[in-house]
């Protein structure tokens, strides 16, 4: 290799480069950053429901001389938090930066398979999220309609809800070319040996993860097309016949349904939650085989599990519109979808929490965090069922309590394996140890303050305080019992935000300290960990393309000298 | 080193990266215009009366803009095939003859919705007008792209057949699978709209 190498300037090494590599950082770090960005606007917001119509601290001024947050204001704001955290943190951290920079050092390829694609597709990203940021700068603020973006209130709303759906085409175009590109690096690139059955879990995961994404996202950018019709060139896809908009009969032509808009976007949006959850399971499934060194119990039981549920993400979507009046043979039908799609992912849990029996398992930071993701995704997992079934979630839609429940999958679920994720892979991708003790000061303080924020939101629900309220249901007499923990959840989000710190002052501090250069410090089995050196070689990852021999997760195989056997050492 | 099977097939699988990655795009297309299409149907079944197509629309251009299309799906085969018997000036041929079609469907269109909007059938006169709009623009965009890349393999990338002929090759079919899937899609929304 050495042969090959020249110089390049910084611009072409760490910007308009096309090593998988260097895209998944850059993916890596924009997405943390926006994930950072979302977490803020929520806390913005915390504050207003905790103390409404009092003048917000520090950034107050931002809003206005009174400094207390606008009613229309928080309405931009919690759309923009929604749209924020799930198309421009989670899903590019966990398939375009993971995936990214994982998948193709596991499976044993050089690059993916259409570099400059990948390299389009980031791009792609960054303008997208450029022109969800411009959103807060038009008149009327950023799209104001909830990240659903339901019609006709979207339909009608200011400016921004225009650049959102502008930012929305970009980057479902991203996703569609980051999709594509996995899937053909998987499906032709394993190394030698490699055969399906192989392949770690993560793989499994992103693979499936970027079918969902290739097959579910294009109708959303077809109502999106719609909308952007609607509201530019004045059709009436979503506009019913008379309707009444401040007392005035608007005059379009009508004849549209808003509920076209419902079933095109959760025809997406359901699918998304399985995007979201997916490469979450394969972080957590490669985490867990490591750290209770032994192999993942029931391996075959959770590629089914998750091929099934991959299948099945695609004809449930309805049962997020039970109370539109779509009549209940449909709401029958999707009900029963919904029981049946809850069998994989119980399959899923019941493997990883097995895996754990009789392990010796060694409590580092990732496998903290990946073990904090179980019961955390349990809970988010387990409270959807009531969500699933007509009869209950016709009096607990668009309360507090659905609120809580996707929190729990999305947030201390997803966004935990993610941080596993990234403390687990931290001294691949630089060669460097993470800070143990301030690893475990954030899982902890992470965890406590995580359940601060969403196990009341259950409580809340369950009273029938209605989500997406300025003053956090101050003005309904049936909230007032369970209004006081409005402060408890807020505290719990601010605290939050400070644990942050030390997950912060820990990768600054890891990144400026000493390189260990240890190719495998964890004594993993796949081939990222036994075959690259640590970070992985700028161009080609190898330094010899590994041949693959065994099954993923060969720990403690008796008669083997070490604990662990690599994928690539020959049977 | 070089990334494997961009030009040779791998075994197991018998594809070459790109015209995987072709027919993957393809099938997300397959859910776009699925997305569109169920639209449609949704937006129809959901009022009383439906115009029919031929109340605002001109059968017969569509008709011949339908010959145009199909015929330059066969051209591109041609000239696919004239590469694949290394005739290269055939191939010449016949991609300018799908040029020149495509063009023409595009004129067509230009005179059809000129038309449209001379007699006042703006895409917010009803949702018939609207849905047309909306299915054959987003239609006449995949073509502009489908020319613009035909274009660039016809001129400026044909240069690529001197030093890696297969490889160009694999090229033009991967185009010529996009071309067909915009000139089905063509197929599906000619009756759709014109004729039901």
């Amino acid at each position: 290799m050495s042969s090959e190498h020249h110089k390049q300037s910084f611009l072409t090494k760490y910007i308009w480069s096309t090593d998988h590599k260097v895209i998944g950082i850059q993916y890596g770090i924009t997405s943390l950053l926006w994930l950072l960005f979302g977490f803020l606007l929520m806390m913005i917001m915390r504050y207003q429901l905790a103390y409404p119509e009092s003048p917000i601290p520090f950034v107050g001024s931002l809003f206005g001389e009174s400094g207390i947050l606008p009613s229309e204001m928080y309405n931009s704001l919690g759309a923009m938090h929604g749209t924020i955290m799930i198309f421009l943190g989670v899903v590019p951290l966990a398939f375009g930066a993971f995936g990214n920079y994982f998948v193709p050092l596991q499976i044993g390829a050089i690059d993916m398979a259409f570099p400059k694609l990948n390299a389009a597709s980031y791009w792609m990203y960054f303008v997208g999220s450029v022109i969800m940021a411009i959103g807060f700068f038009v008149p009327g603020g950023a799209a104001n309609s909830g990240w659903t973006s339901y019609p006709p209130l979207s339909n009608i709303a200011t400016t921004g809800q225009t650049v959102w759906l502008l930012g929305m085409v970009m980057l479902i175009t991203s996703s569609l070319l980051g999709s594509v590109n996995i899937l053909v690096t998987v499906i032709q690139l394993r190394a030698e040996g490699m055969t399906w059955m192989k392949l770690p879990i993560f793989v499994w995961t992103q693979f499936i993860t970027a079918f969902l994404l290739l097959l579910a996202f294009p109708p959303l950018e077809a109502a999106g097309v719609l909308q952007l019709m609607d509201r530019l060139a004045g059709t009436s896809f979503f506009m019913p016949s008379g309707l009444v908009v401040s007392g005035e009969v608007l005059t379009n032509a009508g004849g549209g349904s808003p509920l076209l808009w419902q079933h095109l976007f959760w025809f997406l949006a359901h699918p998304e939650v399985y995007v979201l959850i997916l490469p979450a399971f394969g972080i957590v499934t490669e985490i867990i085989a490591n750290n209770t060194r032994k192999p993942i119990w029931g391996y075959n039981a959770l590629v089914y599990a998750m091929v099934f549920l991959g299948f099945m993400s695609f004809i449930v979507w309805a049962h997020h519109m039970y109370i539109t009046g779509m009549g209940t043979s449909i709401g029958a039908f999707f009900q029963t979808t919904t029981m049946i799609i809850s069998i994989p992912s119980v399959v899923i849990l019941t493997t990883l929490l097995l895996s754990l029996w009789g392990g010796s398992i060694r409590f580092n930071t990732p496998m903290l965090f990946a073990l904090g993701f179980i019961p955390m995704f349990g809970i988010g997992g387990l409270t959807g069922l009531p969500l699933g079934l007509a009869a209950a979630d016709i009096h607990l839609h668009d309360t507090y309590y659905v609120i809580g429940h996707f929190h729990y999958v999305v947030a201390p679920g997803t966004i935990f394996a993610l941080f596993a994720g990234i403390y687990y892979w931290f001294p691949k991708m630089t060669g460097k140890r993470t800070n143990e003790t301030l690893g475990k000061l954030h899982f902890f303080f992470s965890m406590i303050f995580m359940n601060g924020i969403f196990m009341p939101m259950f409580v809340q629900g369950l009273a029938g305080v209605s989500r997406r309220l300025w003053d956090g249901g101050e003005t309904y007499a049936h909230a007032a019992d369970v209004l006081y923990l409005n402060e408890v959840m807020s505290v719990s989000a601010w605290l939050l935000g400070l644990a942050q710190i030390f997950f912060i002052v820990n990768m600054i501090i890891s990144l400026f300290g000493k390189k260990t250069g240890e190719k495998n410090p964890w004594n993993a089995t796949t081939l990222e960990w036994t075959d690259t050196t640590s970070p992985p070689l700028g161009h080609g990852n190898f330094e010899v393309v590994p041949t693959v021999y065994r099954g993923p997760y060969e720990y403690n195989v008796p008669g083997d000298d070490q604990d662990f056997t690599p994928q690539s050492k020959k049977v | 080193m070089d990334i494997p099977y961009t030009v040779k097939n791998r075994p197991d699988t018998g594809l070459y990266n790109g015209k995987l990655g072709i027919w993957l795009f393809l099938a997300s297309e397959v859910m776009l215009f699925g997305g569109l299409f169920s639209a449609y149907i949704f937006l129809r079944t959901g009022v009383e009366s439906w115009p029919s197509g031929s109340e605002y629309l001109d059968i017969p251009l569509a008709t011949l803009n339908t010959l145009f299309l199909i015929t330059s799906s066969v051209t591109m085969v041609m000239s696919w095939a004239s590469l694949k018997l290394n005739d290269f000036n055939k191939f010449k041929i016949y991609a300018g003859i799908t040029l020149l079609l495509a063009c023409a469907f595009l004129v067509i269109k230009y005179f059809e919705y000129s038309h449209k909007f001379h007699v006042g059938y703006f895409p917010s006169y009803n949702n018939f007008l609207g849905i047309y709009f909306t299915m054959t623009g987003l239609h006449v965009l995949h073509i502009i792209g489908g020319i613009i890349v035909i274009f660039y393999f016809w001129i400026p990338g044909a240069k690529m057949w001197e030093s890696d002929p297969e490889r160009f090759t694999n090229r033009i079919e991967i185009v010529g699978l996009y071309w067909h899937f915009v000139d089905l899609v063509w197929i599906f929304l000619f009756p759709t709209l014109y004729l039901l």
